[in-house]
């Protein structure tokens, strides 16, 4: 029955998740919230392992939620859910590939939809940045409403530095993602970031 | 038969040798796809790819499903998808199997607490990346802030604002060609 769950929230996610692995981001925190399968925190540890490890970042994420909530069966029950829309999408699409990348309606509808999934990708890492930068302990982006925290000041120092580095920094700005995370968890446990 | 395992293991290599989907993912497709296998030249790759990013689902998994259809049918499509996911399934269940026995350990949970403001950054810098693609034009910067703020404030799935902004699109461009 759970198994069954699992397959129905990440087919949803596969289907309403466009323009990358972060896309899937919003519709998991959504479901931590709704279903307290796994907190805010675990699903941001799980992303910064996602993006360190080989392969698709909404992949690996959909591979550990599904393994956190139910084992090896999860994990297998939550991926196959995220790729069996796309699978029967492209497969239909690759039928009608002219027709279809020349439609009017399909891009007007893509003209609308490509700023709200930045849109939702955007919020969800409001409610990261919550969490990363205050402590402030919120299951989901609604949680902010009512949050208790302190604003941590070597965060958003780190937050700066890595800001500048990933962005400015012609030598560093190119540099793999797994190069910041490795970073920032040396910088968290030399600063004791989790204050233990 | 044999096509078919050539394709599972072309992309269980693409996914499995790839750090980061997404761009990170091209120059093993174009060695892989073209050059090594020729099921689809360049400019078919740049198709997919396209493709593959503004249709729902992560793009690697869409372009694998369009190469495998294009060389083996649907067999092909639904084979080179599970390919390309399969690294991920063994080497992150591996990691999710192990990682619970040091969660407790205080360097542990540093190290996460440092890596989360790092998640913060990453998030940020694919927005604005994305940002640059999506939004357009005014209509699309008043999506872009009424997603937010929706989302912020109100507790509706996330689902609902793709359905919503979909017909938005059809309707402001309908609106745009009667004004002119």
């Amino acid at each position: 029955m759970m198994l069954l769950r699992l397959f129905y929230e990440f087919f949803k996610v596969g289907l309403f998740a466009i323009g990358g692995g972060m896309a899937t981001f919003p519709f998991l925190t959504d479901l931590a919230a709704k279903t307290g399968w796994y907190t805010q925190a675990q699903l941001v540890d799980m992303v910064a392992i996602a993006e360190s490890t080989p392969g698709p970042i909404g992949v690996n994420t959909a591979t550990y939620v599904g393994f956190t909530v139910a084992g090896i069966p999860g994990a297998l029950t939550a991926t196959i859910g995220l790729i069996t829309p796309s699978v029967i999408i492209i497969l239909i699409i690759a039928r009608v590939l002219a027709r279809f990348r020349d439609s009017k309606l399909v891009q007007n509808v893509f003209y609308g939809l490509r700023p709200a999934s930045t849109g939702l990708i955007a919020a969800a890492g409001f409610s990261v940045v919550l969490l990363a930068l205050t402590g402030a302990q919120v299951d989901s982006v609604r949680g902010l409403l009512h949050w208790q925290g302190s604003i941590h000041w070597p965060g958003i120092l780190l937050a700066a530095v890595l800001l500048v580095l990933t962005r400015k920094v012609k030598q560093t700005k190119n540099l793999h993602p797994v190069v910041f995370i490795a970073l920032s968890a040396v910088v968290g446990i030399v600063f004791r970031f989790a204050g233990v | 038969m044999k096509e078919l395992w050539n394709l599972f293991f072309a992309f269980a290599r693409i996914g499995g040798l790839t750090f980061g989907g997404g761009y990170a993912m091209l120059p093993m497709l174009q060695k892989e796809v073209v050059e090594k296998n020729g099921w689809a030249t360049e400019e078919e790759l740049m198709d997919y790819y396209a493709i593959g990013q503004c249709t729902p689902g992560v793009i690697a998994v869409n372009t694998a499903t369009f190469v495998g259809q294009k060389t083996r049918g649907i067999a092909g499509g639904i084979i080179a998808t599970l390919g390309v996911v399969f690294p991920s399934l063994v080497i992150i269940s591996i990691i999710a199997a192990f990682i619970g026995n040091f969660a407790h350990l205080p360097a542990v949970q540093n190290a996460f607490a440092g890596v989360r403001v790092c998640v913060c950054v990453l998030i940020f810098n694919a927005v604005t990346k994305l940002w640059k693609k999506s939004v357009a034009d005014k209509a699309g910067l008043v999506i872009f802030l009424a997603v937010f703020a929706g989302s912020v404030l109100l507790d509706l799935s996330p689902v609902l604002y793709v359905l919503l902004a979909g017909v938005a699109g059809v309707v402001i461009k309908q609106l745009e060609v009667r004004t002119k």
